[in-house]
């Protein structure tokens, strides 16, 4: 049996909340505080509180290192890619009313995917940071 | 297509920088950092064109209007900063593949480039954009990419020398926020043309005034300037070769390009110039820096680090030439920030080769080195004369203007000022001469040979560049005069 038993039931009944809170606070964005960054923080807050409790290794099970380095682009991709697409639809960079045949709707489809690619980067960034952190010396 | 040119400008490193970072391989992530560069270079070309047809550009970003949305402005100084900045990356490019593949270990390759097309973008971005707060945004893009690549160099000390520049750097990104900020509070705007017209009409108010110190003494952290250069000297001497050839072209030229549109086109030379000490203060730094930069120079033995404190001397020149504020002056400053970039790139990139082959740039390890690299050392040479001042190359070029504009302030002391710190420059360049050239090789100098032709084009580029450009000088000052009489147009 071991001794850290309350930590572990503890930390596996808060994980889900902790996904379930991050991205209520990523689609709430757009009405309230919120937004990506800070849903990318809590987001990576829970695997590291994961690890933290059940060991690097299974952190790094559920979510590999060049995972999460490859993440960082990805995000950063997709929010240039969203500017790209705007100019070819006839936008400047970054316009999202030409992403769909209603401004509003566009604003609000390329807000979302913009949000989105913060979210993959700054979740990406802060667990490559805490691996790299935590594998020195192994 | 032509539209989104400003854009562009920006947005092909910056999809380039990341496609880099999923790349396993070095070189081909270099062969699309390649590609990037070229693009940009095109671009910029361009954006020159319509600039000069046309007049300014002005491009919404996002579709929002200026001055509330991001405003991308280009006008001629700009252009030409965009034309410099991306020229220089395009032609160094095809020497990195070497230089990068030996200096820089295999699995970091991708992410070198990827930072190396970040810092691109970062200063593309703070030259293209017309917005006082998108300008500190790609400080930071620009600088964050710096620090890293300067710790990538293969000496320990490289980690100490980004880590300094990073904390001086931070203090100077600070400093240029809480400039920006100030001067919100007095615009309630932050678009430079936007604040430029409404500072008409509060003229002098003492938070304008420490905005002004707050942005001078921030930039003036970024480009160098005496006695605020500290983080230089060891940034460009333990950085990869081919970041420091990057950096010493361009980092250093954008900051004071920031420094001229914000005393010239934002606060106005009235202001800046006639109102406050401005002038004196910069004046007399220039010139501490013009010798004393050169005399430490002199006695350094790792040649990067002297060809570092030159540096801090040559920025010098450009300051005086912006402290002079008048168009001959001004011109000088202009055109010597693009003569500087020629000579140094081609420096470092002689210097480059040098490390390819022997792996050392100390002076004792170069004895000889000219008879065995024959062709990259005639670089150093032309370079070298360049930086000296000898007609026909153009470092002679801006110091004529730089002369002609301290007659017009009838400051003719200034003049001799100039000429004497050029003749520090024949000792600091003529010690490493005389060693390359003179002494018989020894050591690992034996083996040495000119490197493959992708390295040597290069330099040759930029030595014929120096060459050309300080006899026919219709390009270079011609854009610098018509710049300053555009910036001095605004005099308040």
């Amino acid at each position: 049996m071991r001794k850290d038993l309350i930590l572990r039931i503890g930390a596996k009944l808060i994980l889900p909340f902790i996904l379930l809170f991050a991205l209520y606070v990523q689609f709430h964005g757009d009405f309230g505080p919120g937004g990506g960054f800070q849903a990318g923080v809590i987001s990576a807050a829970m695997v590291i509180l994961y690890a933290i409790i059940f060991g690097l290794k299974s952190a790094q099970t559920v979510i590999p290192p060049r995972f999460a380095e490859l993440m960082v682009p990805l995000g950063a991709l997709l929010y240039t890619g969203v500017g790209i697409v705007a100019m070819f639809k006839g936008g400047n960079f970054l316009n999202y009313s030409v992403l769909e045949h209603d401004p509003v709707k566009g604003q609000h489809l390329g807000i979302i995917l913009v949000e989105l690619g913060v979210y993959i980067t700054v979740a990406g960034t802060m667990l490559a940071i805490f691996y790299t952190f935590v594998g020195r010396g192994r | 297509m032509m539209t989104q040119l400003p854009a562009l400008q920006v947005v092909i490193p910056l999809l380039a920088s990341l496609f880099c970072a999923f790349m396993k391989r070095g070189t081909v992530a270099w062969a699309l950092s390649l590609v990037a560069s070229w693009a940009v270079l095109v671009v910029s070309i361009l954006i020159l064109q319509q600039v000069l047809e046309s007049g300014p550009i002005s491009y919404a970003m996002g579709g929002w209007e200026p001055p509330f949305g991001i405003e991308y402005y280009v006008d001629k100084l700009n252009a030409f900063v965009l034309l410099l900045v991306s020229g220089v990356g395009a032609i160094i490019m095809p020497f990195a593949k070497r230089s990068v593949g030996t200096e820089i270990h295999s699995t970091r390759q991708p992410y070198f480039y990827t930072m190396y097309l970040l810092c691109l973008c970062g200063l593309l971005g703070i030259a293209i954009t017309g917005d006082a707060f998108n300008i500190f945004v790609f400080l930071e893009v620009s600088s964050l990419a710096t620090y890293a690549m300067v710790a990538m160099g293969k000496d320990k000390r490289a980690l100490l020398a980004a880590f300094q520049y990073l904390i001086i750097g931070t203090i100077g990104a600070t400093f240029y926020v809480i400039g920006t900020g100030l001067l919100y509070t007095v615009t309630g705007s932050l678009n430079l043309v936007d604040i430029a017209g409404q500072l008409d009409s509060v003229n002098n108010t003492r938070a304008l005034v420490t905005s002004l110190a707050f942005l001078t003494v921030g930039i003036s952290l970024k480009l160098a300037l005496f006695p605020l250069h500290v983080w230089l000297p060891n940034a460009y001497a333990y950085a990869p070769s081919f970041a420091t050839v990057f950096l010493a072209a361009t980092a250093t030229k954008v900051a004071i390009y920031l420094l001229i549109r914000f005393f010239f086109s934002v606060f106005g030379a009235g202001l800046v110039f006639q109102s406050l000490p401005v002038s004196e203060i910069l004046l007399i730094l220039s010139v501490v820096a013009m010798f004393g930069a050169s005399i430490v120079a002199i006695f350094q033995e790792d040649i990067k680090r002297m060809l570092a404190y030159s540096s801090v001397a040559q920025i010098g020149y450009i300051t005086l030439g912006i402290a002079l504020a008048n168009s001959n002056g001004l011109s000088g400053g202009i055109v010597h920030i693009f003569n500087h970039a020629i000579m140094k790139a081609a420096f470092f990139l002689a210097l480059g080769a040098v490390f390819y082959r022997i792996g050392s740039v100390h002076i004792d390890h170069l004895a000889g080195i000219g008879r065995r690299m024959p062709i990259t050392m005639m670089g150093f040479v032309i370079a070298g004369m360049s930086i000296v001042g000898v007609p026909g190359t153009v470092g002679f070029i801006s110091k004529w203007y730089l002369a002609a504009g301290a007659f017009e302030n009838g400051q003719w002391w200034l003049v001799f000022a100039i000429m004497i710190s050029s003749l520090l420059a024949v000792i600091y360049v003529g010690r490493v001469v005389e060693v390359a050239w003179f002494r018989d090789p020894s050591g690992a100098t034996l083996e040495a040979r000119d490197p493959p032709p992708a390295m040597l084009l290069p330099i040759l580029i930029f030595c014929a560049a120096s060459i050309y450009f300080g006899i026919d000088t219709t390009l270079t000052a011609g854009i610098a005069s018509q710049a300053a009489e555009l910036l001095l147009g605004g005099l308040r």
